[in-house]
């Protein structure tokens, strides 16, 4: 999956599917690019203090370990979520004109199911901004993004299930009130919009 | 069929792309645990919870990547002795604050609707950092 936060798009023809497409290649190879970068760190500070890199790495190790069979859970949840595509797609085009609970609650779980760039969502809401959609709602989809599926079983362990429900249910809650509070600002300082 | 490939090639393609990433920031999040008590022993870390939660929601809100790799290192900082508040912020600010994507997001959506997003996601990493930490100390 490609990263969630990523650097912007060189001009706003982004919102075509070609240079999202480029820009998707590019980062399959910023990955690596990124991993060469740490290596070449950790060569460089071994010149300097072989004892912290053999202690770093020893950690390194430990994590690898831990955290193997959590990534496999990881990605058999991410392979169900690409299942359902076309549920989450359907869902993102809902939370456009729907207005009341209903219309939140398709916003707020339309984020939590959409995945992949962020960059690549921008194109379609902004196609839903045109449309009338509720500045509140698409607020509320970009906010419960936040919340990763496929990635909670790793926060569960290094932080337990407990805070992970809590944490989760909060940005879902707040994604509403963050919604309300965009739109409120937006109404504010434009008073023509709605 | 067809949907089942395609479902199990973008997923294979997934594992592709976060492999490297995830490698190099398990090898950081190895160094991270070394420099922590370091910096926490030089001043750097360690001033006070508000002040390392605002400086976490800051580095948060201006980082870039999967949020997964938020929950690695915010897990190692935790291991190397920061408060759950400040790891806690880090992780939210992490995900819901898009300093390196507010450019990509002014051009689509308009530039009121990313910096006040932007702005109230910030501040509400806050309170939902603190409203965390409350909560699970309640239980």
């Amino acid at each position: 999956m490609p990263s969630e936060k990523t650097a912007p798009p060189a001009s706003p023809a982004t919102a075509s599917a070609g240079p999202v497409q480029t820009q998707s290649a590019k980062k399959g190879r910023g990955g690596w690019w990124f991993l060469l970068l740490v290596i070449v760190l950790y060569i460089l500070v071994w010149m300097f203090n072989a004892g912290f890199v053999a202690a770093s790495l020893e950690h390194f190790q430990r994590l690898v370990v831990s955290i193997a069979p959590v990534l496999a859970l990881v990605f058999v949840i991410l392979w169900l979520l690409n299942l359902s595509q076309g549920m989450q797609n359907r869902l993102a085009k809902l939370a456009d004109t729907r207005s009341g609970l209903k219309g939140w609650l398709l916003a707020v779980i339309g984020g939590i199911l959409s995945h992949g760039p962020i960059y690549a969502w921008y194109p379609l809401l902004q196609k839903l901004e045109n449309q009338g959609a509720r500045p509140a709602l698409l607020a509320a989809f970009l906010y419960a993004r936040s919340i990763k599926i496929p990635f909670l079983p790793l926060m569960v362990h290094y932080f337990g299930i407990t805070y992970t429900v809590i944490v989760t249910l909060y940005i879902a809650v707040f994604s509403v009130l963050h919604g309300w509070l965009v739109e409120k600002i937006m109404q504010d300082t434009l008073p023509g919009r709605q | 069929m067809k949907r089942l490939n395609t479902a199990t090639r973008k997923t294979l393609k997934s594992l592709w792309q976060l492999l490297p990433v995830l490698a190099g920031v398990l090898l950081l999040a190895g160094m991270v645990v070394e420099i922590i008590p370091l910096l926490v022993r030089q001043g750097i870390l360690g001033h006070g919870l508000w002040q390392d939660t605002i400086l976490a929601n800051i580095i948060g809100s201006v980082s870039t990547g999967q949020p997964i790799v938020s929950y690695v290192l915010a897990g190692e900082l935790q291991t190397a002795g920061i408060g759950l508040l400040p790891v806690t912020v880090f992780i939210i600010s992490w995900v819901t604050v898009g300093v390196i994507s507010l450019p990509a997001e002014a051009v689509t959506l308009g530039w009121r609707f990313a910096l006040s997003r932007n702005l109230i996601a910030f501040i509400m990493a806050l309170l939902i950092g603190w409203l965390t930490v409350v909560t699970l100390n309640a239980f």
